[in-house]
């Protein structure tokens, strides 16, 4: 049983312009997006640059104000404004974000920047504080001698782990990692994946996975949701997606995944070839008059794509 | 001097920055060849080197703070010998130069037309006319679909892969012999990341350049790559044909790179992590091999004392013996010998 839903998430941008600066158009950075999340699991949310992923995960945690839409957090609206400030929704749900560095305070000892999600939501006195953020420092395999160190004595992949150790302090339901390992060296990624895996094994957390890189999506994630212009395509089980892809924006983005086989590549270049050709030509099929994506149709339990009815 | 089929020729190349009053070697001894009509990948982890041995080859260090020793030789010139004017000479003409991030590199000020101009003012003889006419030709080559509107346009104006096919095309534009390729897709999206590299593939085909690919992303290097060199903390360990080095690669750190990609990886499998960190580039251990404190199940008495590259197969090189004696952690032990 799903213990949060998103229902028909919009975020829209007023573009304003003209003689007294009014609204004249908008931009349709999240339009219509509707999600369900079960404990335990973990669902990606793949797209280009532009296609409103991160700005999903920013309206979900509340970064970003919503335009229309509703989210349901065990049952409550918990929507916007309609929520305090130290509510159980604004505890169980926290975000690591891709660059872990100009997420911290620079002027802030890690002492300091663990203890702040503990001081906001748990009452704990001095003593107890302490022996939780050591608890911390032990999850994230890290020893207690960096408590009194700064953000910028640290490599990336430690940064990082700081960063995931700060959202884990209050014990929260779901994580939304916007893009957590972009910015690291494949060696340290894999560091991070691992142990991104382990404590959600052992805390039975949710995890939204913002990524462009399909590579570690099909990793990480066990339902996947592919999303362009502000819209999803495809949504599916990981099995689905890379399997069975019906959409032809999937298809196209799943050609150009570079592969490290390098015997198959002219095979694939031609593949890539063709279905970019593909792409072009058909685009109407599957984007309406205005190039906005169709409503999602169910073609399996599991599995539901956006296409025109006639399709 | 060159050999017959080399175009690029490095030898013991080492480039020392100063930090404090000592010099540290961020890339060490590294000797390598480009022959022409081919891809090199050079391949490592921030803070191997790789970008070092780039900027080095065009020159890019300034002189109070940097050392630079050995031998590059280029159509019979060294060019760790060349002057600031020399050097002029060369950059742009002879070689070509693709940065990372297009938006920094192109100045914000200039149109696209005036900044691909800029390297044929310097070093051809065309007219006005002429120029203008190679803008446009280059810009419809490179695959920008409206080459008139985009000639007259600002960088910030373009989308990210525009930017990065203008970036080509001011590389391209005075043809050079060599094209060096600085992790031209890492900010690319993977559907123009896909664009580009064919591109890249296709222009090199084409004027039979020789282009050294300098990037962390396997996947990429074995789509573009003919040869593929492995650098860690400031040397080669690996040195191989592509399909050699996917399908046979010895070196730990090589095999330690291949594994901890999620791709090779069955689905929630867990990624083989390498143990330890780069180290910096002031506590490099400079003697015996440099990855034995990443692999410390290793016996130390497989370690060379003065790890050398070994070539084991035509054309792969290995450094160190290590690998004669390597298996993952919690494997059993001995390798393939």
């Amino acid at each position: 049983m799903s213990f949060m839903q998103i229902k028909d998430l919009s975020v829209h941008y007023p573009i304003r312009g003209g003689f007294f600066n009014t609204i004249v158009d908008h931009v349709y950075a999240v339009d219509g997006v509707t999600m369900e999340f079960e404990k335990g699991k973990t669902y990606g949310l793949v797209g280009e640059s532009g296609s409103g992923k991160s700005t999903t995960g920013k309206a979900i945690i509340g970064l970003e104000k919503i335009t229309s839409g509703q989210i349901f957090y065990e049952g409550e609206n918990v929507t916007n404004q309609q929520r305090k400030r130290d509510s159980a929704y604004n505890r169980d749900i926290q975000m690591i974000f891709q660059d872990s560095h100009s997420s911290m305070n620079p002027r802030k000892r890690v002492l300091d920047i663990l203890a702040e999600p503990i001081r906001n939501f748990m009452k704990l006195s001095d003593q107890e504080e302490r022996k939780r953020i050591k608890e911390l420092l032990a999850i994230v395999g890290m020893s207690e001698d960096v408590l009194l160190k700064y953000p910028h004595e640290f490599s990336g992949g430690q940064k990082q782990r700081l960063g995931i150790a700060r959202a884990v302090a209050c014990n929260p339901k779901m994580i939304i990692a916007d893009e957590p390992v972009s910015a690291l060296d494949l060696s340290v990624q894999a560091q991070v994946l691992n142990f991104m895996k382990d404590i959600q094994n052992e805390y039975g957390l949710t995890y939204l996975f913002i990524s462009h890189d399909l590579g570690v999506v099909k990793h990480m994630c066990d339902h996947i949701s592919i999303m362009y212009k502000g819209r999803f395509v495809e949504t599916g089980t990981r099995h689905d997606i890379y399997k069975n892809p019906q959409h032809i924006y999937t298809n196209r983005l799943l050609s150009a995944i570079p592969n490290i086989e390098p015997e198959t590549r002219n095979e694939r270049k031609i593949i890539r070839q063709k279905v970019e050709e593909n792409y072009q030509q058909e685009q109407h099929k599957y984007y309406d008059e205005h190039g906005k994506v169709y409503p999602l149709n169910s073609i399996s339990d599991t599995h539901m794509v956006a296409m025109s009815g006639g399709m | 001097m060159n050999t017959a089929n080399d175009l690029l020729t490095i030898r013991n190349l080492t480039t020392s920055f100063r930090i404090k009053d000592t010099y540290h070697a961020a890339v060490d001894d590294v000797s390598l060849s480009l022959n022409k009509n081919e891809v090199l990948a050079i391949v490592g982890e921030s803070g191997c080197g790789k970008s070092t041995l780039a900027t080095t080859v065009v020159g890019l260090h300034n002189e109070v703070n940097t050392k630079v020793s050995g031998d590059i030789f280029y159509n019979n010139q060294n060019l760790a010998k060349l002057n600031e004017q020399q050097f002029n000479n060369l950059r742009g003409n002879d070689i070509g130069f693709i940065f990372q991030d297009p938006l920094s590199a192109l100045n914000p000020l200039m149109r696209i037309s005036e900044q691909i101009e800029e390297g044929l003012i310097y070093h051809t003889k065309f007219t006005k006319q002429q120029r203008s006419e190679r803008v446009l030709e280059l810009l419809n080559h490179v695959g920008i679909a409206n080459p008139k509107r985009v000639a007259r346009q600002f960088p910030h104006q373009l989308s990210g892969g525009m930017r990065q096919r203008v970036m080509i095309a001011i590389a391209l534009s005075c043809k050079p012999a060599i094209l060096i390729a600085d992790e031209p897709t890492t900010a690319l999206d993977v559907t123009i990341q896909a664009q580009i590299l064919d591109l890249l593939k296709t222009l090199q085909t084409e004027t039979e350049a020789g282009i050294i690919l300098i990037t962390h992303d396997l996947g990429v290097v074995a789509e573009m790559a003919d040869r593929v060199v492995v650098m860690y903390a400031g040397e080669v360990v690996e040195e191989a044909p592509v399909k050699e080095l996917f399908n046979n690669p010895k070196h730990p750190y090589t095999r330690s790179l291949l594994n901890s990609i999620p791709q090779t990886h069955s689905e929630n499998e867990r990624l083989e992590v390498i143990q330890g960190m780069v180290p910096s580039l002031i506590n490099l251990p400079r003697e015996g091999c440099r990855f034995s404190g990443r692999i410390p199940w290793i016996d130390a008495s497989s370690h060379e004392t003065k790890p050398q590259l070994h070539e084991i197969a035509p054309g792969h090189f290995v450094r160190c013996t290590c690998w004669k004696h390597f298996h993952f952690e919690g494997e059993e032990g001995g390798g393939t010998v």
